[in-house]
């Protein structure tokens, strides 16, 4: 399995590659080769696991040289926090970075010596890890050589720093990779670590005042999250002399008191990793970086490692105090936030905020930590991954080519440009509505938190369904209605590499959609089946054969329904507007007799559900949650 | 030949009327008359609508809008002029700003007169236009069945 | 699926219109003889669908009849789901995919009434989404199944069981089937502030589809209505036919006696009724099961 560390190193390779190269030519085919070559990887990866069957692989049980390297490059990391922290004034935060990072090298060094245990650990999950990041992260990258041209061509004000950016966007796929493979917990906090400076870099793009508050933001609140990683790995190691993952997760199962407390600061720390109430804002913030990254951050890498991580801890939270905290914070973040996704009007919030929202649910069904509820989430993961990658990308074209991103300026996006508003339909489809996959996922989560008898899980989901489809429908409304009287003409400026990012996107959803109960019984079962004693069968047949007739039904009926609409003959009227209609449906005469512009906007009860209202207020009480029962959990082990 | 005279759904507009045929035009939609019973609908939407009822004398600012408003009335269509102003101008005939009655933008069917309009002449004038609705319809299925008589024929014959 | 469920889709996709149809006969006939109007012969709702199917077909937009069309199917799929005795959750998610296909029909257009009939269309399905979810948790934690067919089986009526679910499954039909206090996004009553809301710009053949649409889905919510009643006795079969009369009397009650509500008042009362009503329900069973 040599094909593990190329994954890992090739990216990185790249990320230098592309540093050095000036020219955009030479620079965009290079990162389309490399994007290629980790599509390529990946695909043999899969084939290689596939042909030595499918189950679950350990790899290097010795790795004195790489953990040397490694706690060498954790230094060097912390080196460069302390360097940049205290270049912006901020030097508080390089404690975040140096408490970890001290206590992992001393511990290290000096500390016991641990039971050798495999350091790569395949299994279903982190291959479908691998798989997400491996297409859609490169897909990403394709999409960002045709976009970081448009991008410059729009803020002629920024510095063009895109040789940097696109190696970090490679470093990032290496890190995650290295991320969802690696079993030994040193080398995960040092992944870990790696993704928490790489999407501070990314922020800090266009290097404007706001972009350093946010990056720094990012910084703190994932170096927090790495700092109780490190105090969860050394607190496990030090008792039970191991470093694995699956170690710990067993040795975890039944709320054994042992692992109470490492599951519970890592838990902590996916919950900053995820993005999860109240550390949000990290997230919301990071939106001012170019598209590409954003699409990084929320789709493929970052804010799934959170998530990826309380998948592998669930088994160890099911029935927990632990896994209660976490399913509360979740159900709480996913209402929440889709509340204040309902006031927004700038498209990239609606995607920050649904993205935070679903990561909470996901966020949920680890916390129950039963075998539906993880069946829910890694379909929640898989379609989020897509449509969200999908949406980021036809949105940021679409600013490119309308100087906005805002909701309202997409009216009419349909008759604009048809091409971009298709794919932004298909991504918000695949977010909320029958039968992509999304929706079945919900399905399960109501359905496992009835079994559970969550009480409070049920209320969120139920309100939380309601607002999410809220906000999706009116944004889905604003592209299909008929255009507004608009002053300037548009071009679709996107260029052929987004466009094939793009085309992949809304082929891989709908196939998931089509194959997807295929799916849930090839892979997802075993992958259940490697995670749980024994896995419930989620979905029986009969919805089997229901979710294939609905969508049937769904694709089928519209086309049909097309079809027959365009054969009849039909007389076309102006619309209703009292009579004052000036001869086209765009405007109107006044009572004055002068010509008006009609403009239709969308409802966003700014006041009443604003960020500005409800954030403060929703993190005050979520840190409350996180801090008592943190305090009852840690107070129940201690004494 | 379908029976539609059973469901005539009324668009009420008020050119320059006094309100006295107005309310006189509500009044029939009232327990005592209960136009409903022929299934009259007063609609307020012209998509919607079977029959344009018209109270008032057209002047130049509410001409276009009446016009706008026929034409968004889907066919078979019907209008009746309500009151001696939508009928001719009135009383307010040679005030500057009037055109005239109704039928000075469009073709006005039936003719109720009254000032105001007593509510049982304007549902005779309804009644009357019902007829009028369902003839214009079967007409037109006439006429459909007509064509395509022919064209099969034309079909037939080459 | 059996031959059994198939009979009952099939009766279903026939005598719905009629019976949805024969229902609003009899909500605009009881309507009038409650303002003390002779009213409307009950075919009336009939004789307006056939003579708009005559008029000529007009539109404000291309796509209007083919998202009318859409919504139209799916809503016929989710009754003939829940009569076929399919999956109850199943069934409202994809009665809200096709509520967000009428929405779509009624912006899609871009004019100024039907645009805002159909935003307030949105807020009255964000206002009942959570009591139409809840009622199927109620189901699955009375009846440990969300299937439709075992659910009707029971031996005892599942109302007992469930007295609070039912209760904000009445509040929010009236919602759902667009009735004063809560008909911000059509009014049906003449001369509103709206004027038809979000079926403004549907004439002729499109408002037809849409009106038949109305009575398959008033039959679906009917049907809800009877499956909180329903048993494995026979006799229950009255017995929900009863109950199912006096809510839908109830509601045309509700809609002559009622002026019309903000939306904002109608979110916070449907919420609040759902999470109190509901809650309780939810919280007394899971506690006893």
């Amino acid at each position: 399995m040599g094909v593990v560390p190329f994954l890992i190193l090739f990216p990185m390779v790249m990320a230098c590659i592309m540093f050095c190269i000036k020219s955009v030519k030479v620079r965009n085919a290079l990162a389309l080769c490399g994007a290629g070559v980790i599509i390529a990887a990946v695909a043999y990866f899969v084939g290689l696991w596939i042909a030595r069957g499918a189950g679950v692989l350990t790899l290097y049980v010795e790795t004195e040289m790489t953990d040397h390297i490694i706690l060498a490059a954790e230094i060097l990391l912390m080196c460069f926090v302390i360097y940049i922290t205290f270049k912006h004034h901020r030097g508080w935060i390089s404690l975040f970075s140096i408490v970890p990072t001290v206590l992992i090298a001393y511990f290290d060094l000096a500390g016991p010596k641990m039971v050798a245990g495999p350091h790569i650990y395949i299994d279903h999950l982190s291959v479908l890890m691998c798989m997400i990041i491996g297409l859609i992260g490169s897909m990403i990258i394709v999409y960002a050589t045709g976009y970081m041209v448009g991008y410059h061509e729009h803020h002629t004000q920024l510095e063009n720093r895109s040789p940097f950016f696109f190696a970090l966007l490679f470093l990032f796929l290496g890190a995650m990779f290295g991320f969802v493979l690696s079993e030994n917990l040193l080398w995960i906090d040092f992944f870990w670590e790696i993704t928490s400076v790489c999407s501070f870099l990314l922020i800090t793009y266009t290097k404007e005042d706001l972009a350093y508050t946010n990056a720094f933001r990012a910084l703190w609140m994932n170096l927090l999250g790495g700092t109780f990683l490190a105090f969860g790995i050394l607190y496990y190691g030090m008792i039970e002399g191991k470093m694995g993952m699956h170690d710990l997760v067993s040795s975890g199962v039944g709320g054994e008191l042992v692992a109470t407390l490492p599951v519970l600061f890592i838990a902590f720390a996916a919950l900053t990793k995820a993005a999860q109430m109240p550390f949000s804002t990290w997230l919301l913030g990071a939106m001012i970086a170019p598209t590409p990254s954003s699409a990084l951050l929320h789709s493929a890498t970052m804010v799934k490692a959170g998530i990826y991580i309380l998948f592998r801890l669930s088994p160890a939270m099911h029935g927990t105090t632990t896994g209660s905290m976490v399913a509360v914070v979740g159900g709480f973040t996913f209402i929440i936030t889709s509340f204040m996704a309902i006031a927004q009007s700038d498209a990239k919030k609606v995607l920050a905020l649904s993205t935070v929202s679903n990561l909470g649910l996901m966020t949920a069904c680890a916390g129950m930590g039963t075998s539906q509820t993880i069946w829910a989430g890694v379909f929640l993961m898989v379609f989020h991954a897509i449509s969200k990658s999908l949406l980021f990308q036809s949105v940021g074209a679409t600013e490119n080519v309308l100087h906005s991103r805002d909701i309202e300026n997409m009216h009419g996006l349909l008759y604009i440009v048809p091409r971009l508003a298709a794919f932004q339909f298909i991504g918000i489809a695949g977010m909320f509505l029958a039968p992509f996959g999304m929706l079945i996922s919900k399905w399960s989560a109501l359905k496992a938190s009835v079994d559970e008898r969550d009480i409070l899980m049920v209320i969120f989901i139920c309100f939380g369904s309601a607002t999410t489809s809220f906000y999706w429908s009116k944004w889905m409304g604003k592209i299909i209605s008929a255009s507004h009287l608009r002053e300037t003409t548009y071009k679709d400026i996107t260029k052929k590499s987004e466009f094939t990012s793009l085309m992949v996107h809304g082929i891989l959803m709908i196939a998931l959609c089509v194959l997807f109960p295929l799916l849930s019984q090839v892979y997802v079962m075993p992958l259940l089946g490697e995670m749980f004693a024994d896995p419930k069968d989620v979905l029986p047949s009969y919805i089997l054969y229901t979710l294939v007739f609905i969508i049937l039904i769904v694709f089928l009926v519209p086309f049909l329904a097309y079809r027959y609409s365009k054969k009849t003959a039909t007389n076309f009227k102006l619309s209703y507007m009292n009579g004052v209609n000036s001869g086209d449906n765009r405007k109107f005469y006044d009572y004055m007799g002068e010509e008006k512009t009609l403009w239709m906007s969308n409802y966003y009860f700014f006041r009443l559900v604003g960020i500005r209202k409800l954030m403060i207020p929703s993190q005050v009480f979520a840190a409350a949650v996180v801090v008592v029962m943190m305090c009852i959990i840690v107070g129940g082990v201690i004494l | 030949m379908a029976n539609i005279k059973r469901s005539p759904w009324l668009l009420h507009y008020d050119g320059s009327s006094c309100n006295g045929c107005d309310i006189e035009v509500l009044a029939c939609l009232t327990p005592v008359y209960d136009a409903e019973r022929f299934g009259v609908m007063n609609t307020g939407d012209p998509m919607q609508a079977d029959i344009l009822l018209i109270t008032g004398g057209i002047n130049s600012q509410n001409e276009a809008t009446v016009k706008q408003l026929y034409d968004q009335m889907p066919r078979p269509k019907v209008v009746v002029a309500v009151g001696v102003c939508a009928c001719t101008g009135g009383v307010f005939k040679d005030c500057y700003n009037i055109l005239g009655g109704a039928d000075t933008v469009i073709p006005v069917d039936i003719y109720v007169p009254g000032c105001a309009a007593r509510p049982q002449a304007i549902i005779d004038g309804i009644v009357q236009a019902v007829d009028l609705f369902q003839k214009r319809s079967d007409e037109h299925d006439a006429l459909v069945k007509e064509k395509k008589r022919k064209a099969k024929e034309g079909a037939a014959r080459g | 699926m059996n031959w059994h469920s198939l009979i009952f889709i099939i009766v279903y996709i026939l005598l719905a219109p009629f019976i949805g149809g024969l229902l609003d006969g009899m909500d605009r006939k009881i309507s009038a003889r409650m303002q003390r109007r002779v009213g409307p012969p009950l075919l009336q709702p009939f004789y307006d669908v056939a003579k708009l199917l005559k008029k000529q077909n007009i539109a404000v937009a291309t796509s209007q009849t083919f998202l009318l069309l859409t919504y139209f199917v799916l809503m016929v799929v989710t009754g003939a789901m829940f009569f076929g005795g399919s999956d109850l959750l199943m069934c409202f998610f994809v009665m809200s995919t096709s509520a967000i296909f009428l929405y779509f029909a009624g912006v899609v257009t871009s004019s100024p009434y039907s645009t805002i009939g159909a935003q307030r269309e949105l807020i009255q399905m964000m206002a009942y989404e959570p009591a139409v979810l809840l009622t199927c948790v109620g189901f699955y934690l009375a009846a440990g199944t969300f299937n439709v067919n075992e659910i009707a089986s029971h031996d005892i009526s599942y109302i007992a069981y469930l007295p609070g679910f039912f209760l904000s499954f009445v509040f929010i039909l009236t919602i759902k089937m667009r009735k004063s206090p809560f008909d911000t996004s059509t009014s049906h009553h003449m001369h509103q502030e709206l004027v038809k809301g979000l079926t403004t710009e549907m004439g002729a053949r499109n408002l037809a589809i849409f009106q038949i649409t109305e009575w398959y889905e008033n039959v679906f919510l009917m049907g809800v209505i009877g499956l909180f009643i329903i048993n494995s006795n026979p006799w229950s079969i009255l017995a929900t036919v009863l109950v199912i009369l006096a809510v839908y009397f109830l509601e045309i009650l509700i809609d002559n006696t009622s002026a019309r509500m903000k939306w904002q008042k109608m979110l916070q009362l449907s919420w609040i009724i759902t999470l109190f009503a509901s809650g309780m329900n939810l919280i007394i069973l899971m506690i006893r099961k």
